[in-house]
């Protein structure tokens, strides 16, 4: 149960070590990890993650709290970077472990909806062109819904 | 009474600055964004959209009908791009 946001690197293997530890309760480990995706043209030089220090961390836990309360989980972690990175750089990692697979699965993909458009983090890429910030999609706003009950 | 108010990403960029303290009467975050524009252009062009614009009273996300009673800081910015 840990959130945390950092402008430094993380290490995938090592945060699911830390997470797992020496537990025998977790069947099932879902992870996902969000890279910096280069524009089409190979134009993006960098992406830089604007957030409300006051309100993220709490935002995160939050959004933790909910997916808890509606999946049996038994280990969880959110780390989110922000600061200057560049293309291919991990952004964010969640990890969600459970006794059963369903519950991991469907947990971090709820995580991942929430944080795409409920926690305060805004990206801006930049380029030789110029700097431009990224409009959220509808697409985003849409993949709450089913998550609706 | 007494608020902060805090701006990111192109909303503060059209502001002009990260953060300010204003005196105001507003009873809701939409009142407050109504004294703002009123008070100079570049409020004006950042809030131009309102449907643009989301909101934090006290570090919660909220409407922008939500009340000011006991607030103390208010963030607008516009929608997030995290994950």
């Amino acid at each position: 149960m840990a959130v945390s946001v950092q402008t430094e690197d993380f290490d995938l293997g090592q945060a699911v070590r830390d997470l797992t530890g020496d537990r025998t309760d977790i069947g099932a480990l879902v992870t996902f990890t969000g890279l910096v995706r280069d524009a089409a043209d190979g134009s993006l030089e960098a992406m830089e993650l604007e957030h409300y220090p006051a309100m993220t961390e709490k935002a995160l836990r939050e959004i933790e709290a909910q997916a808890r309360e509606r999946w049996d989980l038994s280990a969880c972690l959110i780390i989110h970077r922000v600061g200057r990175l560049e293309p291919g750089d991990r952004i964010m990692m969640v990890a969600t472990g459970s006794a059963h697979r369903r519950d991991a699965f469907e947990a971090a993909e709820f995580l991942m909806d929430f944080l795409k458009s409920r926690a305060p983090f805004w990206k801006k890429e930049h380029s030789a062109k110029g700097a431009d910030w990224v409009d959220a999609k509808d697409s985003d706003e849409e993949a709450l819904y089913r998550w609706q009950r | 009474m007494t608020l902060d108010i805090l701006y990111f990403a192109w909303v503060r960029e059209r502001v002009g600055t990260h953060k300010e303290t204003v005196e105001t009467s507003a009873a809701t975050v939409a009142d407050l964004l109504a004294e703002l524009r009123n008070r100079e252009e570049r409020y004006a062009l950042a809030f131009s959209d309102l449907s643009a614009v989301r909101v934090a009273v006290d570090q919660t996300l909220a409407e922008l009908d939500a009340s000011l009673e006991n607030a103390r800081e208010v963030a607008i910015f516009p929608p997030m791009t995290g994950g």
